[in-house]
């Protein structure tokens, strides 16, 4: 999709013949997120209109207990510190960003009095500052006033390397300015079209600076508030017991009128996903369960108990394969899967093209994950819908056989293609998980019969992730020549996400294997468009530049994606609530109500 | 008596040197690290990984990382968790009071069955009653407590509704309605892991009832004249119990040390669950923090066993 078919597409959204949501999921066909649209047609006029959310309660309380059930427990409630996603939602319950990101892309404003624009004077022409002004009369859980004073201080806080916050990235880069008690000007060192990353969202959430100015830096383990937090949330802290469970009680000075409809909130944690649907789906013993891991077969049966439904909201998460282009067998300085290396296969596209034709993305999805995948073609994301029009996928195995035999690479005695005496055979590898498993077989048995013989190696799951230099296994090392994992896109921008494919990203000895780039797969080209992105301040001309950076990726079939992973969640039937899979499960829990 | 205890601690020292020695040492080994979350996180630079890494001290060698962690230990220092980012012994003592609960609990209905049960059979050998036991007593260990415990699950609140299966450290109910909750949840778990531990005790008692219940003495008490109730409680079980007593004093290391699946499975926040999590998120400070601890205390109980066994039988002696 060209910059010009972008454009017709939001001239369309103006003059209202294409619907916003259409617009969106387009968008989101073509690899980019559900934000980045939003952002697209704030800047080209077609302001952000975040749905009305519906809430019908007439006063605040009088909900009872609202049950939670994490199958990992919240382990802290510091929101810098917030590693996963378990975390972050028990933080959220205390604490609130600016704004947050809803399904369709929209900012909706939560600590924030509106949300920046150039019309409001937020936003400049040269893209280089932000104004945000706060909402009034917002006070903390201990009294004290909520005030700008506190924002900066959040950043002050985050970017400091000593604090060791997991928020840094969204704060280092920047600077912020108090303007008055109720406005701060975030400043950017280059022009950044994608202004909407700190305090929104996941890591835009705010603490009170009283509580929290004398442990910045190193002394920030031992500030008493990580585990008693005081923030502006719709509840209060009650209690919390780290790796069981956190308990807050309804705010009475909560900012919203009305709101919030449950007296108290409870996240249990811990067991196994499986019995939490259960507990969610069919016994109604909780309320709300977050990231059913669990087949969609089994949450069938469990919902036809009638007690409660899944939910599945789009992400960007994505289910790929990827090839090495470097050789795994091959040690050049006391290094395998070296950047001076070339994998003997994959270096033939011929190859590459005819396992892409090999992989049965249908039946993975239809057999293996049901409802809790869709198979896509892109390394983003694509709804069944609207699927991109460059990049399609396609299952055949008379094909890739032919591609093969063209390219001359021809059986041999024993059924497995070679040429220039080199065998078909590689290692293709990924985390012990049971839809991954069945994933490699369904892939392994096409490929046989194209003549190609799959070897496949399972990691345990604690290995494959971890950042351990020392071992070989682990996902970044890649010392195999395939292998599969499930990538996950917290940020609404596509640019840090597509930063993994950089050539300078690449993951060697000398950056202890840290390096984003994992596949090893280089192009000039596109490290240049990506350059260039980096700086558009033109929205729409940077979303057609992440197509083509996704189309480089999709095309060169080094990049074998499979399914987008949409959040799947569990509820109970008369609970209300706003999903959203650009924010947290627990984005909008001020608006959770129960219907009766 | 009083140099011996002093002789088994003194002993006792290197021992648990020796075993925390060898638990850092496997831990530092094995592989995975805490940050590997951060690892897959896309908004995490590189950098901060590699700061936290630092930070924690994880890059220092293994025998650094050892005598640091030792000597902090000697002064009380449990080091703090990776994970949730404070203190390892605050961690562990939140988790103390459920484990007490629940495991105890289960210890003593397991000895409220085994001791008559065992002892009734034993009185009878190969009547009915012993051979229903015995039956019960071999399904109840060869049953593994997930089993059990999915079963329980399965009948109480999937198919009856009768009790919750996610336990509740805390309870918002007060005065009756509290304890009846409390009381509620913690029956699955406790009779799972009663009825297993109930299982082996059984076999243990009767055996040992049956090893004394033929012994000379016994029959000059019965041709006393004294009744059955009297040679069996004063007699019999008396001299019986003492190995008994050794084995339940064994088993208390388990009391503290939690019960990792049936925890696992009912969502019980003891150590055990503790334990767990921490192995899977690779938190070793408090990994090594629980696995001391349990080490100390099966040397500890292993000596309180003995110190038990020569108070029960004159006959030993301590040199």
């Amino acid at each position: 999709m060209k910059e010009r078919e972008l454009r017709d597409l939001i001239a369309e959204v103006k003059t209202g013949r294409l619907s916003r949501r259409a617009f969106v999921q387009r968008m989101i066909a073509v690899g980019l997120t559900a934000p980045m649209a939003g952002m697209m047609l704030a800047q080209s006029g077609v302001p952000m209109q975040a749905a009305e959310i519906p809430y019908k309660p007439t006063k605040a309380g009088g909900g009872g207990l609202l049950k939670i059930l994490y199958w990992q427990a919240v382990t802290l409630l510091n929101p810098h510190f917030a590693v996963g996603t378990k975390d972050q939602d028990g933080a959220r319950i205390f604490y609130e960003p600016l704004a947050g990101w809803d399904a369709e892309g929209n900012l909706v404003p939560v600590l924030a009095a509106e949300i920046p624009s150039k019309e409001n004077n937020g936003l400049t022409e040269d893209g280089l500052s932000v104004v945000w002004k706060l909402k009034q009369g917002v006070k903390w859980h201990d009294g004290k006033p909520f005030t700008a004073d506190d924002v900066v201080f959040n950043w002050e806080y985050a970017r400091t390397p000593e604090t060791a916050a997991v928020s840094i990235a969204s704060y280092k880069d920047i600077k912020v300015e108090k303007i008055d008690d109720f406005a701060v000007s975030v400043k950017f060192a280059k022009p950044t079209p994608f202004w909407a990353d700190a305090f929104v969202g996941t890591y835009g959430m705010i603490i009170p600076k009283h509580l929290f100015a004398d442990y910045i830096g190193g002394k920030s383990r031992d500030a008493p508030n990580n585990l008693k937090p005081v923030g502006t949330g719709p509840y209060m802290f009650d209690d919390f017991k780290p790796g069981d469970v956190v308990r807050g009680k309804l705010n009475p000075n909560y900012h919203l009128p009305n709101r919030p409809y449950f007296d108290t909130i409870e996240i249990k944690g811990g067991g196994d996903a499986v019995s939490a649907a259960r507990a969610v789906l069919q016994t109604g013993e909780y309320d709300y369960g977050w990231n059913m891991q669990v087949e969609d077969e089994i949450l069938q049966k469990l919902e036809a108990a009638g007690k409660g439904k899944v939910l599945i909201t789009e992400t960007g998460n994505i289910e790929f394969i990827m090839l090495n282009s470097t050789d795994p067998a091959t040690e050049v300085d006391g290094e395998r899967s070296s950047l001076k290396t070339k994998h003997p296969l994959f270096s033939d596209p011929a190859v590459r093209q005819a396992l892409n034709l090999l992989i049965d993305r249908n039946s993975i999805e239809k057999f293996i994950y049901g409802r809790t995948a869709n198979a896509t073609a892109n390394f983003l994301n694509a709804p069944e819908k609207v699927r991109s029009k460059n990049t399609k996928f396609e299952f055949n195995i008379e094909k890739a056989n032919a591609i093969l035999e063209a390219a001359g690479w021809k059986k041999g005695g024993d059924g497995i293609r070679a040429k220039d005496g080199k065998q078909l055979k590689f290692v293709y590898q990924t985390s012990i998980n049971a839809p991954r498993q069945k994933t490699q077989a369904i892939v392994k048995q096409a490929c046989q019969k194209a003549g190609i013989d799959v070897e496949l190696k399972s990691v345990v799951a604690s290995v494959f992730f971890s950042s351990d230099t020392a071992n070989p296994d682990t996902y970044t090392h890649f010392y195999c020549d395939a292998q599969m994992y499930n990538t996950t896109m917290t940020q609404p921008d596509a640019g840090f996400f597509m930063n993994q494919y950089l050539s300078w990203q690449a993951a060697t000895k000398e950056n202890k294997w840290q390096g984003r780039n994992v596949s090893r797969w280089r192009s000039k080209e596109y490290d240049d468009i990506h350059k260039q992105a980096d700086e558009e301040l033109d929205s729409v001309k940077r979303a057609a530049m992440y197509i083509k950076l996704n189309d480089l990726v999709v095309t060169d079939n080094y990049i074998l994606p499979l399914l987008r992973r949409p959040k799947v969640s569990a509820t109970a039937g008369n609970l209300k609530l706003p999903v959203s899979g650009w924010d947290n499960d627990l984005w909008q829990i001020h608006n959770w109500y129960r219907e009766t | 008596m009083g140099k011996y205890i002093l002789r088994r601690l003194i002993i006792a020292l290197p021992s648990l040197l020796g075993i925390s020695l060898v638990l850092f040492v496997l831990l530092a080994l094995a592989p995975g690290d805490p940050f590997g979350e951060l690892a897959t996180n896309t908004n995490i630079p590189p950098e901060v990984r590699a700061a936290l890494r630092v930070k924690f001290g994880i890059d220092d060698p293994i025998f650094v990382r050892y005598v640091r962690w030792l000597l902090a230990m000697l002064q009380g220092d449990w080091g703090f968790s990776f994970a949730s980012r404070i203190d390892v012994d605050k961690l562990i003592l939140q988790r103390v009071p459920t484990t007490l609960f629940v495991v105890g609990s289960s210890q003593i209905l397991a000895l409220m069955v085994a001791l008559p049960v065992g002892v009734y059979a034993a009185m009878r050998p190969y009547s009915i009653f012993d051979q229903i036991a015995n039956t019960f007593a071999f399904i109840g260990f060869s049953l593994p407590t997930f089993f059990t415990g999915l079963l329980l699950i399965l009948i109480f609140s999937v198919n009856l509704g009768w009790l919750p299966f996610v336990y509740r450290a805390d309870i918002s109910a007060t005065g009756w309605h509290y304890y009846w909750e409390y009381f509620k949840q913690a029956i699955m778990p406790i009779t799972v892991l009663g009825l297993f531990q109930a299982a082996s005790y059984t076999r243990y008692v009767r055996s040992a009832v049956l090893d004394v219940i033929r012994l000379d003495y016994v029959t000059t008490a019965r041709s006393k004249g004294l009744n059955e109730g009297k040679v069996v409680i004063k007699h019999v079980v008396r001299n019986a119990l003492i190995p008994v007593v050794t084995l339940v004093a064994l088993q208390m290391p388990a009391v503290f040390g939690g019960a990792i699946i049936t925890e696992q499975i009912f969502r019980i926040p003891g150590i055990g669950s503790l334990l767990i999590t921490s192995i899977l998120a690779n938190d070793t400070p408090v990994i090594m923090a629980v696995t001391f601890v349990f080490a100390c205390l099966v040397v500890i109980f292993n000596l309180l066993a003995d110190i038990i066994y020569g108070w029960l039988d004159p006959r030993i002696s301590y040199r």
